[in-house]
């Protein structure tokens, strides 16, 4: 690794949308063969600075230069024929056509596709970087981890030796994540260069070779990983000191107020997607639930909820079966649920609606005559802006023009308004920087506090494991094993999730 | 044989159905829903007729309908591609227009016939060999040119779409224009390009109904016919092999009621009108219920495309 070559350069870049100054004289130096790590909060400007060297947006001012010779980018197919490609966070693939199809989309090709020559190339391509993709297989067959592969494969094949990945592992699971990486190294061995953009610290810790820290537009610094450490870092991207541990607030009561029994729940097709389920839970403590993607998280948070049909099963709220009640029942006995799809505006709140209607949704059944009332709901918003730090410009603007970490923001504070005593939250800081996560961990330590028993579904294993008083594992719609927080680990975790019950730890 | 009389007139009948189908399958296939297809069948059939019965010329005639077609088709790609307007009213709009031209253009002409020389231009054409076939080469071989012309038209289709890497790009946008516009495929030309080819198949349909099936001027010559298409696009899930099924299909339910006259059985002529509508109706039905990704509409259908920009 003596000598190394500068293979892309970004000098003074300057972007503004409207009055918004998104990219600040912002400079880039990444070098040939490495992994190369953009770290910022939301809206430092990452994306908008990769989004210039791909081709999507073109630059006030400023110089790109690739390979030493400075380039004009004005397209993506300029940025491929420079050797630049971009793996955005929504994949840009055809559901309904396999990959090969995909692959070929808007390639110059004869009349008819010769598809057999062209398999050939790609198989070549697969073995020198070691990707797997099965180039009949339909996209709408593939899981999120396989169709990001066929996105590395497609860019690749068009030409791209410096390759952006946009907060590639936000939505893959840990597994999928270890395969991202080792692909990514694979071509760091080839001799491609990558550019990793994240907020995630352990990641960015784990594969990077060299660190830019951009923060509100600016270029802050660049480190090499050996001579940084997490607790810089964040600093660096936050700008003021941070203490970067999650709390674990201590559980005041020992009072069961919920009790889940032998629940089981089958899907449309007459698939078992909740089997045998039987947990509780005490007043004042968050119950963590961690597993793979797609092992019932969703399943069982609406069925908690009074969405879902069950098939047999107590749920038992302070007593009373709840099963087969409805969902309205839940909420008035004190059961609030949000959930946090990838898409995020997915369920719960109304992206058109301002967050005044999105109140009034949960709440106009309480209030009497025809009319609804505004003013209430109004003043609701107000508090719930002040007390979550929530950054938009009024209580009337639509929801869908606030950022992530905003509307998830919006959501947790109309839930925690209904004063619940249980809490079922889904992925609440997914997507979101540092900095807004560790407020959402404060806002749940608070409800704790306050005695409710938060049912806690997340992904990130350090976050379950520094917040939650206990964990519960499910694997294909059953439970693995519940552990306590305090003295389980990441490995045991990991096993468990993929469907080893757990032998000792049991609490 | 009575049987193969019929089968021999539902393939007829079916003829304007599988253009308006095949054209409205590569309009939406570019993720544009055209519901003035009932529209451009109606000026396609009243400026062939136009046509036809000024110059005599059956190539001239229909070539105007074509032309015809793909000028309504124009109206409405303007609208809907350039101007992003709303696609369904932009088609409900097309389809009262259309039908208003050609109440408008044909008043003249109501009841006009065309030349017996026009006419043999349509003659019946036994294809050598294919034709000769017992039954089936009666009931599919031995037709008027316009219907093989059908055939040949669903088949190109078919492979274009799936065998070509044109094809392919054209379906990709109507999937998702972002992907292919990733791909850097033109989008705009795509779409023009294929909504205006749609309009010119649905003006041939319409054309085909005036100067061959029926073939005198009348009003409101394709009673309804296009808005069966746009059904039939659905029962085909949209694939122009299955259309060519579909479209005979509904042919022989077209004039089901009209075979069954004078024959023992009484039942009123208006059920039988009532058929294909009904027909309609209970394939919509039967077809939701089918969930298949392949047969699925194109995603992308009915949405206008914007460029992601901030």
């Amino acid at each position: 690794m003596a000598d190394r070559s500068v293979h892309v350069a970004m000098k003074n870049i300057t972007k503004t949308f409207g009055s918004v100054i998104a990219t600040d004289h912002m400079n880039l130096e990444v070098e040939k063969g490495e992994i190369h790590a953009l770290l910022g909060e939301n809206g430092a400007g990452k994306s908008t600075l990769m989004n210039m060297l791909s081709g999507i947006y073109i630059p006030d001012s400023g110089q790109i230069f690739i390979d030493g010779r400075e380039t004009r980018v004005t397209s993506p197919r300029d940025a491929l024929k420079a050797g630049v490609g971009m793996i955005h966070q929504h994949f840009k693939l055809v559901e309904v056509l396999t990959s090969l199809e995909n692959i070929l989309l808007g390639y110059k090709t004869g009349l008819f596709v010769k598809k057999k020559d062209q398999k050939v190339k790609l198989q070549r391509l697969m073995e020198r970087f070691q990707l797997d993709v099965d180039l009949d297989r339909y996209v709408y067959d593939m899981s999120v981890g396989e169709k990001q592969t066929l996105e590395i494969l497609k860019t690749l094949y068009r030409g791209a030796r410096i390759l952006i990945l946009d907060e590639p592992t936000a939505v893959l699971t840990p597994q999928e994540t270890l395969k991202l990486f080792k692909i990514m190294r694979r071509m760091k061995e080839q001799d491609c260069s990558v550019i990793f953009i994240s907020h995630k610290m352990n990641e960015v810790m784990e594969i990077a070779d060299r660190i830019t820290v951009l923060r509100k537009g600016q270029t802050i610094a660049t480190l090499k990983k050996e001579s940084t450490n997490p607790q810089e870092l964040t600093e660096l991207m936050v700008g003021r000191p941070v203490d970067l541990s999650i709390k674990r607030v201590p559980r005041v009561s020992d009072k069961v107020v919920f009790q889940v029994k032998h629940l089981t729940a089958e899907n449309e097709e007459k698939v078992e997607v909740l089997k045998d389920i039987s947990f509780n839970m005490v007043q004042g403590e968050i119950l963590g639930v961690a597993g793979i993607a797609g092992s019932g998280q969703k399943e069982l948070c609406e069925a908690l909820a009074g969405l879902y049909p069950i098939k047999k099963g107590e749920i038992l709220f302070k007593g009373e079966d709840l099963a087969g009640k409805s969902p309205k029942e839940f909420i008035t006995r004190g059961i609030s649920m949000s959930f946090i799809p990838e898409d995020r505006l997915g369920m719960g709140l109304v992206a058109n609606m301002d967050m005044v209607d999105n109140i009034l949704l949960k709440q106009y059944h309480h209030s009497k005559g025809i009319g609804v009332k505004r003013k209430p709901a109004a003043a609701k918003a107000r508090e719930i802006i002040k007390k979550l730090e929530i950054h938009t410009p009024g209580i009337r603007e639509p929801i869908k023009n606030l950022s992530g970490g905003n509307i998830q923001k919006v959501l947790l504070g109309r839930e925690l308004d209904s004063h619940p005593e249980l809490l079922i939250t889904a992925y609440p800081v997914r997507g979101l920087d540092i900095n807004t996560c560790l407020k959402i961990y404060d806002i749940l330590n608070e409800e704790k506090k306050k005695g409710v028993a938060i049912l806690y579904i997340a992904e990130d294993l350090d976050s379950l494991l520094g917040l939650c008083d206990r964990i519960m594992v499910i694997s294909n719609g059953e439970i693995t094993g519940i552990v306590d927080a305090r003295q389980a680990t990441k490995e045991q975790l990991g096993l468990m999730m993929l469907g080893n019950k757990e032998v000792d730890h049991a609490v | 044989m009575i049987t193969i009389a019929f089968f021999k007139a539902a393939i007829i009948a079916g003829t304007p159905l599988l253009f308006a189908t095949l054209g409205e399958i590569i309009t939406e296939k570019s993720g544009h829903l055209n519901l003035g297809v009932e529209g451009m069948m109606l000026m396609g059939a009243i400026i062939g007729f136009q046509v036809g019965y000024s110059t005599n010329s059956p190539l001239l005639a229909l070539l105007f309908a074509a032309i015809a077609g793909a000028f309504g088709a124009l109206i409405y790609a303007f609208l809907t591609v350039s101007l992003r307007a709303n696609q369904v009213v932009s088609g409900l709009a097309l389809t009262i227009f259309g039908t208003g031209f050609a109440g408008f253009v044909g008043k003249s002409l109501v009841g006009m016939k065309m030349t017996d020389e026009f006419n043999y231009f349509f003659r019946d054409l036994k294809i050598p060999g294919l034709g000769d076939i017992p039954y089936l080469g009666e009931i599919l071989f031995n037709h008027d040119i316009f219907v093989y012309l059908g055939y040949v038209t669903a088949i190109i289709l078919g492979l274009y779409l799936y065998n070509t890497g044109k094809g392919l790009n054209l379906r990709a946008i109507g999937e998702n224009p972002a992907a292919a516009d990733a791909a850097s495929i033109p989008i705009t030309k795509y779409k023009y390009l294929h909504i205006l080819l749609g309009g010119a198949l649905c003006g041939l349909g319409g054309a085909y109904l005036s100067l061959a099936y029926v073939p005198v001027w009348q009003e409101n010559i394709t009673a309804g016919r296009g808005w069966i298409a746009v059904a039939l696009v659905i029962f085909a899930g949209w694939n122009p092999y299955k259309a060519i099924i579909g479209a005979f299909l509904f042919g022989g339910l077209d004039i089901i009621g009209f075979r069954l006259q004078g024959t023992a059985i009484a039942i009123s002529q208006y059920v039988f009108d009532m058929a294909p509508y009904v027909a309609t109706i209970v394939i919509l039905v039967i077809v939701s219920f089918r969930k298949s990704k392949k047969n699925a509409p194109p995603k992308a259908l009915s949405e206008p495309y914007f460029r992601e920009e901030r």
